[in-house]
């Protein structure tokens, strides 16, 4: 629909819509994340939460303490590899559509943490991320700047054609499989589904 | 048959029966042609917590429990209705008082038993 006709109509006081704005709407004006936070950013995550930034403004106040109800999943901090294969796990475990934000240098690198023999180099490797936010660790500002970002990606969403998203295409992958503890590291080291990149000459420990 | 005093009833009822699954039949419908279901084992798995759940669920507890069972009755539950008992003793025919002392005598039963079981020894 021409967005010049439905502003005019508009001022008419005649709303138009369509099924794929009511329902992106929807989507994105009650986005459950999950309760469950890694390290230090999860302080950050639960200030934001709090009354000074309030989260809820947005629709994201109820923290699901269960992946079966939650929508999105805020990777809050350094994700070890001890801990990788549980954060995988309940990732598969939410209902679609699921969403993931990766907050702070931990989560999308391994951050300072980078040279660590037990730490993993970034989330990414194994879900695929929405949106990610830099920072050691971000402020609140950052994660509300996330979570809007995320909500216009979850607004730009077709229902139908090629470029609909992952859970709407009963063709597209649904399992993101487990890493399990190697002798060196993770085995798989990624998913080459999300994680497309090739390292050369690094060894196992990347 | 409108002329029934439950015919506003009925409609109540069809209409509240309307409100609540009309948003199901909806989110079915939805779910039909939009959202197709992916399961897989690890979706579908009991546990939520992330880790993987071991064994059976269904474990057996020792019957030696039955003796926590019984003191459990005899020191707690019993207070629970001694209470009530002694508050309206004054008030009680002898028909009710004597039902209370079988009662009590069938706790204290439990109490002997458990002392000859050596219970109530620490050992």
């Amino acid at each position: 629909m021409d967005q010049n006709l439905k502003i005019e109509l508009g001022k008419q006081g005649v709303f138009v819509t369509t099924i794929q704005e009511l329902y992106n709407w929807g989507r994105r004006s009650s986005v459950w994340p999950m309760q469950f936070g890694l390290a230090c950013c999860a302080i950050e995550m639960i200030a934001t939460t709090m009354a000074r930034y309030d989260m809820a403004r947005f629709g994201a106040e109820v923290f699901r303490p269960s992946p079966r109800q939650a929508d999105l999943m805020i990777v809050s901090g350094t994700v070890t590899k001890k801990m990788a294969p549980q954060v995988v796990r309940l990732y598969n475990q939410m209902a679609e559509p699921r969403y993931v934000i990766a907050m702070g240098a931990c989560a999308i690198s391994g951050g300072p943490f980078k040279q660590g023999y037990n730490v993993l180099k970034g989330i990414d490797r194994y879900i695929p991320v929405d949106v990610h936010i830099p920072g050691c660790p971000p402020r609140p500002e950052a994660l509300l700047q996330a979570f809007i970002t995320l909500q216009k990606k979850i607004d730009g969403q077709h229902l139908t054609g090629e470029d609909r998203p992952r859970f709407l295409d009963a063709g597209a992958q649904g399992e993101f499989p487990v890493p399990e503890q190697g002798e060196h590291d993770l085995e798989p080291t990624s998913n080459q589904g999300v994680w497309p990149v090739q390292i050369q000459g690094l060894g196992t420990r990347d | 048959m409108a002329s029934s005093p439950y015919f506003s009833l009925a409609i109540l009822f069809v209409a509240a029966l309307g409100f609540g699954l009309a948003p199901l039949g909806l989110a079915w419908l939805w779910a039909r042609f939009f959202a197709p279901p992916k399961p897989n084992p690890i979706k579908n798995a009991i546990y939520e917590c992330g880790l993987e759940s071991k064994g059976d669920a269904w474990v057996q507890f020792r019957s030696a429990y039955y003796l926590y069972a019984i003191i459990f009755l005899i020191f707690d539950v019993e207070a629970v209705f001694l209470l009530p008992f002694a508050v309206a003793f004054s008030g009680l025919s002898a028909a009710a008082c004597g039902a209370m002392l079988v009662f009590v005598l069938l706790l204290v039963e439990g109490l002997a038993w458990a002392w000859a079981k050596g219970v109530l020894t620490w050992s």
